[in-house]
């Protein structure tokens, strides 16, 4: 018989502290569906999806309502897109939009792996289909976009980090009836990981099987309250606590991908140990860092604090999966995260603070909003300080910066839902459009020669 | 297929006759019942088995949660693998 104890534990983390599966992702292969012409690679595209995903929201309901435990997104990620329209790049809109109908017609909010992989070299057929990015993401509703400029091993692609700063921008401005929502849907990477069941940026890397269930986890409300019940423990006890926490989160996570999978004929592929916040009271990582001793996230101690959880909930999260892979760390997207939101709207946290957190943790500047007359190279260099961090720490990093048409400091972006509201982020004012136009590839650091 | 149903609420009488009777009605086998007074809330574990239930687990749990309801209760029923695989190594 079950120690009660532990029963109502569990009870609690669901009813009290937003425990849940935060989602459960298909990632589809879709090179087979490669064909002579971009109207029938559509086709395929759109009967792949619908065909293999066509259960994924009756599976996940059915599995949350056994297991208690909510299991709050249901996506989609595919091969990168522009592999599959290397031969018709002119055309590649049409596999987007058969993206998004096909994520209508299976149920699902998000699908992702509208991205491209030019870290190293940008191929003609690549640079057409990043030019069709704006255009696509503002004509489609589920569809996200995400592209890598650099990696460890290659170094960072500034041709594509400048080209970017110019996508996000016209993005921007082609959503801009909908606070620059375009942009919260397109991911710009180093170190993309093929695994990510995260959206905006999760793309099925070519080097995966052909149906794969991957599954992130959540639960920042938990660890909260168990840092909580410990309030004079010192940093030790305090790692420990989390490492614990983590390990029960993530052993729910375990379960429902291996039982997901089984359900839709899928291989189990990875649990993700990210930390991901909400909007909702009680489920931010800001709350967490502040919990641990700080008044407010963004002041000193922030960088340190966000280490001790990042790695404490690896180590919890390692031991509780047979297969962990993805992302795996805390997440700090300031629109999703209450806590963040009220720092920026204070002052406390500024995007100088953010970049350095995102030293020690996953995953980068993430949906923050910026003012709308900020310039393409601005947010190319800011894109290059990311991928530098990325590039040098064999980490992954990311940016996704909102541009807010219209919009200045002291002005909010509000996208609603899970999506949250930002407040515009000052940024320095020095202008960076002479680095930036050089162009050329920098080069990978020496510790990537490890052969 | 074994699970756990958990009932938490103000303690009165009558309860686990009602559950009772509630889970028999779904051939609803009780394996375990263990049940504890926390300061004037009721808390009760049931371990079942649901194998020649009438009804799925997920209906059996939706069912359980609306009756709880309607008798002032909170009523979880959940696969009892969650809880191992929470708790255990």
């Amino acid at each position: 018989m079950f120690n009660a104890n532990e029963v109502l534990e569990t009870i609690n983390m669901v009813e009290r502290e937003h425990l849940d599966i935060r989602t459960v992702t298909m990632g589809i292969s879709l090179l087979p569906c490669i064909s002579g012409s971009a109207e029938k690679t559509a086709q395929k595209v759109y009967d792949t999806v619908c065909k293999k995903a066509e259960n994924i929201v009756n599976v996940t309901r059915d599995l949350s309502r056994e297991y208690g435990i909510p299991i709050v997104n249901k996506r989609v990620s595919v091969t990168p897109a522009s592999i599959i329209c290397a031969p018709f790049a002119d055309k590649s809109y049409l596999i987007g939009k058969a993206l998004d109908d096909a994520a209508q017609a299976v149920g699902i909010d998000f699908l992702g792996g509208y991205s491209a992989l030019v870290h190293k070299g940008m191929a003609d057929y690549e640079r057409k289909f990043i030019l069709s990015i704006p255009e696509v993401l503002a004509s489609t509703q589920r569809l996200c976009s995400s592209v890598n400029v650099g990696s460890s091993k290659s170094g960072i692609n500034m041709d594509a980090v400048k080209l970017m700063g110019e996508i996000i921008k016209q993005t921007s401005e082609k959503t801009a009836d909908n606070g620059g929502f375009g942009c919260a849907k397109l991911v710009v990477f180093c170190n993309a990981v093929e695994d990510n069941p995260f959206m905006a940026g999760a793309f099925h890397g070519i080097g995966e099987s052909d149906t794969v269930i991957n599954v992130g986890v959540s639960g920042p409300g938990v660890v909260q309250h168990a840092i909580e019940s410990i309030p004079n423990a010192d940093l030790t006890e305090l790692a420990e606590m989390i490492k614990r926490t983590a390990f029960k989160i993530t052993r729910a996570g375990q379960l429902i991908a291996r039982e997901a999978a089984k359900r839709l004929g899928a291989e189990f592929g990875i649990v993700d140990l990210s930390l991901a916040p909400t909007p909702a009271r009680g489920d931010s990582v800001a709350a967490i860092l502040e919990e641990m001793g700080l008044d407010s996230v963004g002041t000193h101690g922030t960088t340190a604090c966000l280490a001790i959880l990042n790695d404490a909930v690896k180590k919890g999260g390692v031991m509780a999966s047979s297969r962990v892979g993805g992302l795996s760390g805390a997440f700090i997207p300031v629109s999703e995260d209450i806590g963040m939101i009220e720092a920026a709207e204070r002052g406390d946290l500024n995007i100088d603070k953010l970049e350095a957190m995102t030293a020690v943790c996953s995953v980068g500047l993430d949906m923050i909003a910026v003012p709308g007359d900020t310039d393409a190279s601005t947010i190319s260099a800011i894109i290059a300080d990311e991928a530098a961090i990325g590039m040098v720490n064999n980490k992954t990093t990311a940016v996704r910066v909102i541009p807010a048409c219209g919009k200045q400091v002291g002005d909010e972006v509000n996208f609603g839902g899970l999506l949250g509201r930002a407040p515009v982020m000052p940024l320095h004012r020095g202008s960076a459009e002479k680095f930036i136009s050089r162009g050329g590839l920098i080069p990978a650091p020496i510790h990537s020669n490890k052969n | 297929m074994r699970a756990v149903l958990t009932v938490v609420g103000k303690d009165k009488t009558g309860i686990i006759a009602k559950i009772s009777g509630f889970l028999a009605e779904r051939k609803v086998n009780i394996l375990d019942i263990s049940q504890t007074i926390l300061e004037e809330y009721f808390a009760m574990i049931m371990l079942v088995d649901i194998t020649n239930a009438t009804v799925s687990l997920a209906a059996l749990a939706d069912e359980c949660a609306e009756m709880g309801k309607t008798i002032g209760m909170s009523i979880h029923v959940q696969h009892e693998e969650i809880f191992n695989a929470m708790h255990s190594v």
